[in-house]
């Protein structure tokens, strides 16, 4: 299995297709997350879907889910950005919630501030809009292999 | 309505909490739990089986949001202003997650809120969590919330 995954991210290292990668994961797959490589840049996307859905009033975008799709962000982003194998694992995560998620399309970019041998320090924008006007900013530590 | 059924309610017309089979295993004035079985959908780690962090701050959301109710006399729309988890250890795969969380502070304006996720014990947790809340004032569309989980 870890060769598996192993042999996907190199694929999507080098293709900029992180289809198969992505279908491994069985949360990134419920959320139904999509990543875009520009050049070197990855956007990360979350179309909208109901089942992702919290306050059916407004209706808006669980804050949790919202919050696992930047989580999700980050760890794929390191794993393409260290061409490694192995899940990052979490340490902790912090999120500022800025906006009303609404029932949009929702975009993340994400900054890898410090990646040393043991952890990795990334700060993830989400946004709906316009980037300049984000939805929420999140902090994650994670621990490397 | 008690506060366990006011609990229920409000968990009961959260979409996404339905999708992912949350339930509300006890609420009271000391505060509120809810619980999040496992599946093979929540899955981060393909190797390992481990649940994704993502599931996990959706629980401690939800449960941290609603634990309000334990705590306010009127339904009010509290929105999640920040978020904080510190994970203990990873959990462990094929057993359900427990979110438990109570308020420590009510202000007219913010709601302060603590909890941990655990599996087994609550003295032994899988991550700790902290959030605040916005008070937004009793809401008139709360009691619209109520109905419509009435009706799920």
């Amino acid at each position: 299995m870890s060769e598996h995954i192993d042999e996907l991210v190199h694929q999507a290292h080098q293709t900029g297709n992180y289809e198969a990668l992505i279908a491994e994961i069985p949360y990134a797959r419920l959320i139904g997350i999509q990543v875009m490589r520009l050049g070197e840049e990855m956007i990360f996307h979350l179309p909208m879907d109901k089942d992702n859905i919290g306050n059916p009033i407004l209706p808006a975008l669980h804050g949790g889910v919202l919050a696992g799709f930047m989580e999700l962000s980050a760890m794929l982003q390191l794993m393409v950005s260290m061409n490694s194998p192995s899940f990052p694992k979490i340490i902790d995560f912090s999120v500022d919630y800025l906006r009303a998620g609404l029932s949009r399309d929702t975009y993340a970019r994400c900054q890898i501030w410090r990646q040393g041998r043991r952890v990795g320090n990334v700060a993830i924008t989400a946004w709906q809009t316009r980037s300049e006007e984000p939805v929420a900013t999140a902090r994650a530590h994670f621990k490397l292999d | 309505m008690n506060i366990k059924q006011r609990a229920e309610s409000f968990l009961s017309v959260l979409r996404h909490c339905q999708v992912l089979g949350m339930t509300v295993e006890q609420a009271d004035e000391s505060g509120l739990i809810i619980k999040l079985p496992y599946s093979e959908y929540i899955v981060g780690n393909p190797v390992s089986g481990v649940v994704h962090g993502g599931a996990i701050t959706t629980l401690m959301d939800t449960c941290c949001g609603i634990s309000t109710v334990c705590y306010l006399d009127e339904f009010e729309i509290c929105p999640t202003l920040d978020l904080r988890i510190d994970y203990m250890h990873p959990a462990e795969p094929g057993k359900p997650i427990y979110g438990f969380a109570e308020c420590y502070r009510v202000t007219p304006t913010i709601i302060f809120t603590r909890g941990v996720a655990y599996q087994e014990r609550r003295e032994d947790p899988l991550a700790h969590v902290v959030g605040v809340f916005m008070r937004m004032g009793p809401a008139p569309d709360g009691q619209q919330l109520f109905q419509l989980g009435g009706r799920v």
